[in-house]
């Protein structure tokens, strides 16, 4: 594959920056113009672009290979398995699972984390359980967790978040009890960018025995995850952020505990024998893959995880954390500009406000220069209820962005004030 | 498309100096809109002399466009008789989500300068949510106002 031949080149070379303007070659859309202006796409945290790698991969699987997996003898099905299998090895490599059978394909964090709640957390939890998780986490770690409180009558708790945007580790302590069955939380915060010392947490859980799951969506894609070296039970991530497909994504579980639960959905492929009196399962990780998988969305986000460690996450880390200070230090210059979310250790979101300018407007005025970014709670109302704000505006970067793209959207913001102040 | 057609004079005044921006105790007809999307929210206050608006007055947060359309709605129907607001809020409706409306802007006085919303779709909720909200409030309705309740205003 162009990935990784690519890679190997660029391998020679581990201590040098990214070529910016190569890699963006490799983004086709980063070509395009919005609004009679070159796109300046800063709203990563949402979703990342592809690179034509990735985009090739999914089409050469159609063009070439496509059958269903797991079930003909003929050669098409033989060959689409394989190349099925082989991205969730490739997967398994990209995280250091010990074992494929602990890569379930999903179709996102989202499905992820409503799989654990509803095969790990329902038949275990009673009432009067508590599961704990963060302030800061996404709705998506939010939601699937009272939805198994009200199935279950247990009870959802929240660690406190400081001012600057950092889970409050002793107010976690505070809230450990011999009731705590779950730890759900997010490795990288989506709204602020916060990353969270995730390791002293896991350590502190599994000491009592609780179970960890990690919202991994926005760490994946900028930093290097290791879920023996985390030792997480489960960790759940996302294709499309991380240069990969829409509708594909991951859930890591530790085998024994993946093993014990019960399939979530029913169907073909997570079955080895069906009567009308019993049904005996399949294998992990097939037991919880029913129904034809996104063969070409697993494909596809093995293609991006060549991509992405051919660049080198390392290096991609420093180039994002580039664009991360340039911006914070620009936007800093602008009279009445509060940025929401300040902690020590940050992936490259910053989140702000503008005085006398709500975000929407603000969003509107810059993609009105070909600037993409969001605007609004970022599925974390929690967040936004802690700073006192309906919304903010972020601008999320990925190792394509340039320093110049930042100096567009602090000229697109000194527009904003000029129109409304 | 042009960013002073959204953001024409009339809406930046309205937005930096709202109008009736204020509570109301005695209101006799009270209601939420709330669009969720983007965590806006605001209470619309009416009272009734009648068969008509006595007066009327807005409290919330949003952006310069709901705001705006907030103040200016609330100058328009001050006045009006019940039936002639809701007839407002139909062809106020039909301005902001049709591209094909046949509702002249200038007909409309200053309530006119909301027709260039529709050419940003994703805008359109901001303007209509208050024209929702005072429709809920004319029908007694107790529930909040949803923005993502009619499909014609989805993008």
């Amino acid at each position: 594959m162009n990935a990784v031949s690519s890679s190997t080149t660029q391998r020679a070379a581990a201590a040098a920056p990214l070529d910016v303007a190569r890699i963006r070659r490799d983004f086709a859309v980063l070509a395009r113009e919005v609004n009679g202006k070159p796109l300046a796409y800063l709203d990563n945290a949402a979703s990342s672009q592809r690179p034509q790698v990735v985009i090739d991969a999914i089409s050469r699987y159609y063009e070439t290979t496509h059958a269903n997996v797991h079930r003909g003898v003929h050669t098409l099905s033989q060959q689409a398995t394989d190349l099925y299998e082989g991205a969730r090895r490739r997967l398994q490599r990209f995280v250091n699972a010990r074992s494929p059978r602990e890569i379930v394909f999903v179709r996102g964090t989202t499905e992820a984390i409503n799989l654990v709640a509803q095969s790990h957390g329902r038949p275990s939890l009673r009432a009067g359980d508590e599961i704990l998780v963060s302030w800061l986490e996404h709705h998506a770690n939010i939601v699937p967790w009272q939805m198994l409180c009200e199935q279950t009558g247990a009870k959802l708790r929240v660690i406190p978040m400081t001012r600057a945007g950092e889970v409050d580790f002793e107010a976690f302590l505070g809230l450990l009890s011999e009731r705590t069955r779950l730890l759900a939380l997010a490795h990288v915060s989506n709204a602020l960018g916060t990353v969270v010392p995730v390791e002293r947490y896991i350590q502190e859980a599994r000491k009592r025995g609780i179970a960890v799951l990690l919202d991994g969506a926005q760490a994946v894609p900028h930093m290097k995850v290791d879920v023996q070296a985390l030792d997480c039970d489960f960790y759940c991530f996302s294709g499309h952020k991380m240069c990969g497909p829409t509708g594909i994504g991951v859930l890591y579980g530790r085998e024994a505990l993946l093993a014990a639960m019960p399939p979530w959905q029913g169907g073909g492929d997570m079955i080895l024998a069906v009567s009308f009196e019993r049904t005996v399962y399949n294998e992990l990780p097939h037991k919880f893959e029913a129904g034809t998988p996104h063969i070409a969305g697993a494909i596809g986000l093995a293609a991006a995880v060549d991509y992405l460690e051919g660049l080198g996450l390392d290096r991609v880390a420093v180039a994002e954390h580039e664009l991360l200070t340039h911006a914070t230090r620009r936007l800093g210059e602008i009279p009445g500009i509060t940025i929401v979310g300040t902690a020590a250790r940050k992936a490259a979101v910053v989140s702000f406000t503008l005085e006398g300018v709500h975000p929407h407007d603000l969003g509107t005025i810059l993609d009105h220069e070909g600037i993409a970014i969001r605007t609004g709670h970022h599925c974390a109302m929690p967040v936004m209820e802690f700073y006192g704000v309906p919304a903010t505006a972020r601008a999320s970067f990925a190792f394509y962005n340039t320093h110049e793209e930042v100096d567009r959207l602090i000229a697109g913001v000194q527009v904003a004030r000029g129109m409304f102040l | 498309m042009d960013l002073k057609d959204l953001y024409r004079d009339v809406i930046v005044d309205h937005n930096r100096h709202p109008r009736n921006y204020r509570a109301m105790p005695d209101a006799d007809r009270r209601a939420e809109g709330f669009n969720p999307l983007c965590g806006d929210r605001l209470t619309l206050h009416v009272k009734l002399d009648g068969d008509t608006i006595g007066d009327v007055s807005f409290e919330g947060s949003g952006c310069a466009i709901s705001v705006a359309s907030a103040s200016l709605l609330t100058e328009s129907v001050k006045g009006r008789s019940v039936a002639d607001a809701e007839q407002l809020f139909t062809t106020m409706h039909e301005m902001l989500t049709r591209q094909d409306a046949a509702v002249d802007p200038a007909s409309l006085g200053k309530l006119g300068a909301l027709s260039g919303v529709r050419e940003f779709p994703a805008r359109v909720k901001c303007a209509s949510l208050c024209w929702h909200t005072l429709d809920a409030a004319l029908h007694r309705q107790a529930e909040p106002v949803s923005t993502e309740e009619n499909p014609a205003e989805w993008p």
